[in-house]
């Protein structure tokens, strides 16, 4: 699923252009991304708090498992990294 | 003689534009041409030699070619276009805070309640309870 700060509505155009079927929440005051420590403070084009890019897979005890931390917004995880983790769970 | 237009600039030109613009809409979309934009840069060395070419003649055989005015200008502003191009997906992109903050393999994963694009509350718990295991995606949206 997906997370950023944007309105349910932003995330529906989002959603409906790119054609994720996934659920996408809306944390607009980033308090869930501030949690999990991936805050980029005022980096928003008017200065709002938004999520630095990150991905993190949780197992059914509610532990992480497996993350990427990138440190450039343009390269995000590759699906198969992913489905990899989910595997060795 | 009538001088003939240089196209070799033209075409070049163009192609340098190509490679500005595609990056987003085309090849930023898949990782294998995104996480090393080679594609664009190919296009760029392309575009570069085409002007290159074009350059030269212009300069060598000014009495068949044309552009040496508007193939300087068209040269520097594909330079400044290259620079640009360089400098946002090696230094711009890169503008995010560390991952030294953020929740590491083997902790706990905080529980949350939010709205979906229905409105509809959302928690973790029962995401969790109906799979194997959740996959946390954060964008960065478009605010």
């Amino acid at each position: 699923m997906g997370i950023s700060v944007d309105s349910p509505a932003e995330s529906q155009k989002l959603c409906q252009s790119r054609g994720y079927t996934f659920p996408f929440l809306s944390d607009p005051k980033a308090d869930t991304i501030r949690q999990y420590g991936v805050l980029h403070p005022r980096g928003g084009e008017a200065g709002q708090d938004i999520a630095r890019p990150a991905e993190f897979l949780v197992d059914a005890t509610g532990t992480i498992r497996w993350e990427n931390l990138t440190d450039d917004i343009r390269v995000r995880a590759r699906p198969e990294s992913a489905l990899q983790a989910i595997d060795r769970l | 003689m009538k001088r003939s237009r240089n196209v070799f600039i033209w075409v070049g030109f163009a192609i340098v534009l190509v490679a500005l613009v595609s990056y987003i809409p085309l090849f930023a979309v898949f990782p294998a041409t995104r996480d090393i934009p080679w594609a664009n840069y190919l296009l760029f060395l392309i575009g570069g030699a085409l002007l290159a070419v074009g350059i030269r003649r212009a300069f060598r055989d000014p009495g068949r070619y044309r552009g040496r005015l508007s193939g300087s200008i068209l040269t520097v502003i594909s330079v400044l276009l290259f620079a640009f191009f360089v400098v946002s997906v090696t230094y711009f992109s890169r503008q995010i805070p560390g991952a030294g903050s953020a929740l590491g393999v083997g902790h706990r994963a905080p529980a949350f309640t939010l709205l979906d694009t229905a409105g509809k509350q959302v928690s973790s718990a029962d995401l969790l309870n109906n799979h194997r295991a959740l996959v946390l995606i954060f964008y960065r949206g478009y605010w």
